[in-house]
């Protein structure tokens, strides 16, 4: 993973509460078996009218949404699955930071691992931000704070083991990968399944 | 020593590292599930790093997401919805091959939706850890496992070191008190809880659920409820296993038997929250105020009784969701029109289930113009119901009897419903668009389900029932 220390934009808004993970990529898109390329079905149901065309009511297809890489979305981002190609889709489509009151636990993780910063605040300031679309934004993940134009900022808190991850390019499988020791003594001091197995 | 609740302990015993300031603990999984849309892109991590599997052994695999439901034609070629669900297919089957891990495909006759036959198989055992790319994992929880669903990156961690980095959840205890009334279930259960604590009521906690209501279901129900765990947001759900639990699995092909089956039952009889023990959150729901319940929205949480009106919406997104479903506020949803019945699922489709559908529909028809699939769960309990002859009353009452698999669930294999259709579904989620682009999906039982496609309108089951015992 690359590491992700600082995200400047504006943001676009979707206000909508529980955007569940279906529709930041339906379903059937899932048949694919790489990760890359998926930001053209991100919201596809949302995003496109019936013949093809991008869909004018939508708010991510407005032109001031254009080139925006910060979501400020309703409360309860990513409900559903668990298909990390939610994150991928986002990722691949533009999105660098989701901001909400709420995160649905496994999206958030997945969004982590993959450097797509998805950030939870306190209501009144998610209110705000809902309220003020198109504010430009400067998020510091070292200072976990997000600037705003006026010079103001809001405090956030990431995981520290995520935040650090982010920071350093840290790839989580290395780190698993450095207990080996400890889980293999694990196995042999706790593999009571395999020894009813042997039994 | 300190009092702890069932979650703390099955935790406490899968430690590996203990989690700091830092770090998230190094937590150890007894039992990795897998399919072929969630894991591809894990295999493709692990060979691009030259790693082996580490636990093939404690590695199961299955064929249901991307699976056609119907038989293969004259040619021998299964029915694919693409080429690129064919070529899923067949990259798990290849990459299970590569890494030495158990499939069972096409070829075996224990194959199905991976949360029906990690039980059947007695895979699934009380005082686990077990994980899956698949949120519905926490259906397992029913057994007392402490099971959640992950990501592909997880996927490829836990295939790598058999392990996952967490950081410990909080727990939630929801005290199921009383009676279910007749002619209510596991589902109809769920739906009014998810319906109370709210779509994100458990976002960030396990979820245990107790209480005599609980004691009370079967297996099968029991896992009806911890399926949709991940409905009200919580990643696990949990049942203390009891004397239904070990009898559910005493014999099966992976559980341990003679002197060991003994030992093991010992040891699980400690899984259970401790006297004293305190939960982070408790509710208590009072089962014998239930009725068959039904979802109105566009998530799990907009559920009520079928009879009640549908509240109004109070934002213009709870108004955006009952335009999509054409419901009206201060109506019920009972009478509502059906197009699509859908019987299947994770949540909805052991034999018990397809059980309770077909007790509603022994001799009666399927409304005119109404579409009824009904899909087993496993090949197991395809064989089960057929040798029972549930096949013959669903195909007697006009329904269609497929091919194991997730089906209209998660229609990405080819079954779904067309724009504007209403389908009342056995399964877990209501989302726009989940059972095909502009499908209306409302939740419901089995036995609610059946008595829908009769009626050709969402109908209270119970009339059903009734007739028979009179």
């Amino acid at each position: 993973m690359k590491p992700v220390t600082r995200i400047h934009s504006r943001t676009a808004v979707l206000p909508d509460e529980n955007i569940d993970t279906d529709r930041i990529i339906p379903a059937r898109f899932l048949t694919t078996t790489e990760r890359a390329g998926l930001g053209k079905f991100c919201f596809n149901d949302w995003r496109y009218t019936q013949d093809g065309g991008n869909n004018p009511d939508f708010l991510l297809n407005k032109p001031e949404a254009r080139g925006c890489s910060i979501l400020v979305a309703g409360r309860n981002f990513g409900c559903g699955s668990s298909r990390e190609h939610a994150p991928w889709a986002l990722l691949d489509y533009g999105i660098q930071a989701v901001l909400c009151s709420e995160i649905a636990d496994i999206f958030r993780g997945n969004a982590l691992k993959n450097g797509l910063l998805a950030i939870v605040l306190e209501d009144a300031e998610h209110r705000w931000l809902l309220k003020n679309p198109g504010i430009e934004l400067s998020i510091d993940v070292r200072e976990q704070a997000i600037e705003l134009p006026d010079g103001g900022r809001i405090r956030f808190t990431l995981e520290p083991f995520a935040r650090h991850c982010l920071l350093n390019g840290v790839d989580q499988l290395g780190f698993l990968l450095q207990h080996s020791d400890a889980i293999t003594h694990y196995e042999t001091t706790h593999n009571k399944w395999q020894q009813e197995k042997a039994a | 020593m300190t009092p702890r609740t069932l979650f703390e302990k099955i935790w406490d015993a899968h430690v590996v590292a203990p989690e700091s300031a830092d770090t998230p603990a190094v937590l150890y999984i007894d039992l990795h599930l897998v399919h072929e849309v969630t894991s591809p892109q894990a295999f493709s991590e692990l060979r691009s790093r030259g790693l082996k599997l580490r636990r093939p052994d404690r590695t199961l695999a299955t064929l249901d997401h991307s699976t056609p439901t119907l038989p293969p034609q004259a040619n021998g070629e299964r029915p694919y919805a693409n080429a690129e669900a064919k070529a899923q297919v067949a990259q798990l089957e290849a990459n299970c091959r590569e890494f030495g891990v158990q499939l069972y495909g096409w070829d075996s006759s224990d194959r199905g939706i991976v949360h029906v036959i990690g039980p059947e198989l007695g895979a699934t055992q009380p005082g686990m850890t077990i994980v899956c790319g698949d949120s519905h994992t926490s259906t397992h929880g029913a057994f007392g496992a402490l099971a959640f669903g992950i990501g592909t990156t997880e996927v490829g961690h836990v295939m790598a070191t058999q392990c996952l980095l967490q950081r410990k959840p909080k727990t939630f205890a929801i005290h199921v008190d009383g009676t279910l009334p007749r002619g209510v279930g596991a589902k109809d259960l769920i739906l009014h809880i998810i319906g109370e604590i709210g779509v994100d009521g458990g976002t960030g906690y396990v979820i245990e659920y107790r209480g005599e209501a609980i004691e009370a279901l079967s297996m099968e129900e029991r896992m009806t409820v911890c399926n949709m765990s991940i409905e009200a947001g919580a990643r696990a759900g949990l049942i203390a296993p009891d004397e239904t639990t070990f009898a559910w699995l005493k014999g099966r092909s992976r559980v341990p038997q003679g002197a060991a089956w003994e030992a093991a039952v010992q040891r699980w009889h400690n899984l259970r929250t401790d006297v004293g023990a305190t939960y982070d959150r408790e509710v208590r729901i009072d089962a014998s105020q239930i009725r068959p319940t039904v979802t109105y929205g566009t998530h799990p949480g907009m559920a009520i009784a079928m009879d009640k009106p549908v509240p109004a919406a109070r934002n213009a997104v709870e108004q955006r969701a009952l335009d999509y479903m054409h419901a009206k506020a201060n109506q019920p949803m009972q009478g509502t029109a059906v197009d699509v019945v859908f019987i299947g699922s994770c949540t909805n489709s052991r034999l018990s289930d397809l059980r309770e559908a077909a007790n509603v529909l022994r001799g009666r028809r399927v409304a005119t113009g109404v579409r009824v699939l009904v899909v087993p769960g496993s090949e197991a309990v395809r064989r089960d119901a057929e040798k029972e002859g549930l096949h013959e009353v669903f195909l007697a009452a006009g329904a269609e009897w497929r091919i194991p698999g997730c089906s209209m669930c998660i229609a990405m294999n080819g079954d779904l419903a067309q724009p504007g259709q209403l389908v009342v579904s056995t399964s877990n989620r209501n989302f726009e668009g989940r059972q095909g682009k502009g499908a209306r999906t409302v939740l419901a039982s089995p036995a609610t389900a059946a008595a829908s496609a009769i009626a050709g309108a969402i109908a209270d089951p119970r009339q059903y029932l009734t007739e028979v015992a009179a």
